[in-house]
């Protein structure tokens, strides 16, 4: 297959748009040469994942970038950073840390990217509609725009995604056309109660086992009995695209381009099928948890970033009480989600309850945790993943009332009677 | 007698070392540690194991979009891997490499190989990465 570049894709490589513009659009054009592409597309969003401070070499990409003042040129919008801006001194964070964390959140923005902050993009404004063609990086934010909404973003790698932002153009390949969107596995589940179905910690779970079943491919569940929530289908697909590399995932009856199992499937057969039993939940259940015994040091939800309505959602177990004194109760969210959480009342009954939130970035992104918080609980299973690896802590997970109980006992308290038989 | 396999060499280079071998696939985000050049992800078979100047193959990537940039910081840091072997074409291996020639003049060799000739390899064989994807492959030392 041959490359084929319009008029203006060349003119970046030749340098007429400044140098910034044609380093992107030299990236671009090798990774469409890797991906066999035969030609360049337009996309009208952009999301960057480069965002996150990690060490030397991703700002000094971000800074070579913004030295070459180069503007991106469809709508852009950020992930998380590696500080919240104005209260990373409230915790741990190395002051040395946070000076090039706000460089590389500095150079972002001034490349005119708009400051959300957020591994949840998805539930702002600046949402993408059905069919929209967008270049999002944040494994989290690609599943929800492709399954939910039904954008179509292939699964963006940190850096490329900055690249698409500057010049609008990206390799016409993979979930941008619509013959690659087909599911190829089925997932039926078997059996699998409504009351459990109906709860919040079921999706993170089967999320879980649906990853590690699907790899890269693009499953199509079926068997669903109710009509999950957003929040709930922001969980499954994080927890996907954490233990697999799943950035599309069709539900039948429920997501956007899987109305029947043959659109789902665009009529062409699965190449293969799996059962999902309850106690295949139960086995995903476990592997999300990481320590033993009941010892707890703090609670830590918000992974994707938690929105207004998981506040409204929490409000009702935190009313009245207060944690035990010896655990944390941190809520990691957006700027914009804590100002409309603040607006709608829920935030006073949250730090009543002695409740902390971070905005900007998360426990995984910003080494934040003082050292002797070392046994955590979280509802979220890519909390669940990555903070063993990541942080060397122990992890429990459970449900969001599993663990505001948890906070208010002081140790792990886990109601099991939704995963028996 | 040394093996001879071929693969497409997405980001074309030459390099020696010993395999380090994963069936699974890995998020370097969370699953590499560029300081150390290991691998620390707990839910990963390769667990606790040093990748740094090794031939690591991987079958592709998981997770994190973040992966690219973690292997960004490795070649700057001097704790990648010698090259990656993967079956089918990763974009984040490759990205990471493009990127590392773009700002340091020098990536890593990233190669895909059939599923085939990806599953006869073996930890610590000595693995030989020429230009234009051959892959010569010597057994064990005895």
């Amino acid at each position: 297959m041959t490359l084929h570049l319009s008029e203006i894709d060349r003119s970046y490589l030749d340098g007429e748009f400044g140098p910034g513009p044609r380093m992107a659009m030299r990236i671009i054009v090798r990774m469409a040469e890797v991906l066999g592409a035969e030609g360049l597309m337009d996309i009208s969003q952009a999301h960057i994942d480069s965002t996150i401070y990690l060490g030397e070499a991703g700002l000094e990409f971000a800074e070579r970038l913004a030295g070459y003042n180069v503007k991106v040129k469809v709508p852009t919008t950020l992930n998380v950073s590696a500080v919240d801006e104005h209260g990373w001194q409230e915790w741990d964070v190395p002051g040395d840390w946070a000076d090039k964390a706000r460089r590389q959140m500095i150079a972002y923005q001034g490349m005119g990217c708009i400051p959300t902050w957020t591994c949840a993009p998805y539930q702002t404004e600046h949402a993408p509609v059905f069919g929209q063609q967008i270049a999002w990086g944040e494994s989290n934010a690609i599943v929800f725009a492709n399954s939910v909404i039904g954008a179509r973003t292939e699964r963006y790698p940190d850096l490329l995604d900055i690249c698409a932002a500057i010049t609008g153009r990206v390799p016409a390949v993979g979930l941008h056309l619509t013959e690659n969107r087909a599911g190829s596995v089925l997932v039926r589940l078997i059996d699998i109660p409504l009351r459990l179905q109906s709860d919040d910690s079921f999706y993170p779970v089967l999320g879980h086992a649906l990853g590690k079943a699907a790899g890269e491919r693009v499953p199509v569940i079926e068997g669903m009995e109710i009509r999950p929530h957003e929040d709930q289908l922001k969980a499954l697909g994080a927890a996907a695209a954490s233990s697999g590399s799943v950035a599309l995932f069709h539900i039948v009856g429920i997501t956007p381009e899987a109305p029947t199992l043959e659109a789902a499937f665009q009529g062409r057969e699965p190449l293969r099928a799996i059962e999902v039993t309850l106690a295949d939940l139960r086995a995903a259940r476990s592997e999300l948890t990481s320590a033993a015994g009941d010892e707890l040091d703090m609670v830590v939800l918000g992974s994707p970033h938690f929105s207004v309505a998981e506040f409204q959602r929490l409000a009702p177990f935190l009313s009245g009480r207060r944690r035990h004194p010896r655990v944390e109760l941190l809520v990691t969210t957006s700027r914009a989600m804590a100002a409309l959480a603040d607006k709608a009342g829920l935030l006073a009954p949250f730090r009543a309850f002695g409740g902390r939130l971070t905005v900007d970035t998360c426990i995984l992104a910003s080494p934040m945790l003082p050292p002797e918080i070392q046994r955590l609980m979280t509802n979220s299973a890519k909390y669940a993943y990555y903070a063993p690896g990541l942080l060397k802590t122990q992890i429990v997970f459970g449900s969001t009332q599993d663990c505001v109980e948890s906070a208010v006992e002081g140790r792990v308290v886990r109601d099991e009677s939704l995963w028996q038989e | 007698m040394a093996g001879v396999i071929h693969g497409r060499p997405l980001v074309p280079g030459a390099a020696s070392g010993p395999a380090l071998v994963g069936r699974e696939p890995l998020s370097l985000w969370g699953g590499y540690d560029f300081h150390s050049g290991e691998i620390i992800d707990p839910h990963h078979p390769l667990h606790g194991r040093v990748a740094a100047g090794r031939i690591l193959a991987i079958p592709y990537t998981k997770g994190s979009s973040t992966t690219t940039e973690v292997l960004l910081e490795a070649v700057r840091a001097g704790t990648a891997p010698a090259a990656i072997l993967t079956t089918g074409i990763d974009s984040y291996f490759a990205l990471a490499s493009i990127v590392a020639e773009e700002m340091y003049g020098e990536g890593i060799p990233i190669v895909a190989l059939s599923t085939e000739d990806f599953d006869s390899l073996r930890d610590d064989q000595w693995i030989d990465v020429a230009e234009d994807g051959r892959i010569e492959i010597h057994p064990l030392p005895r």
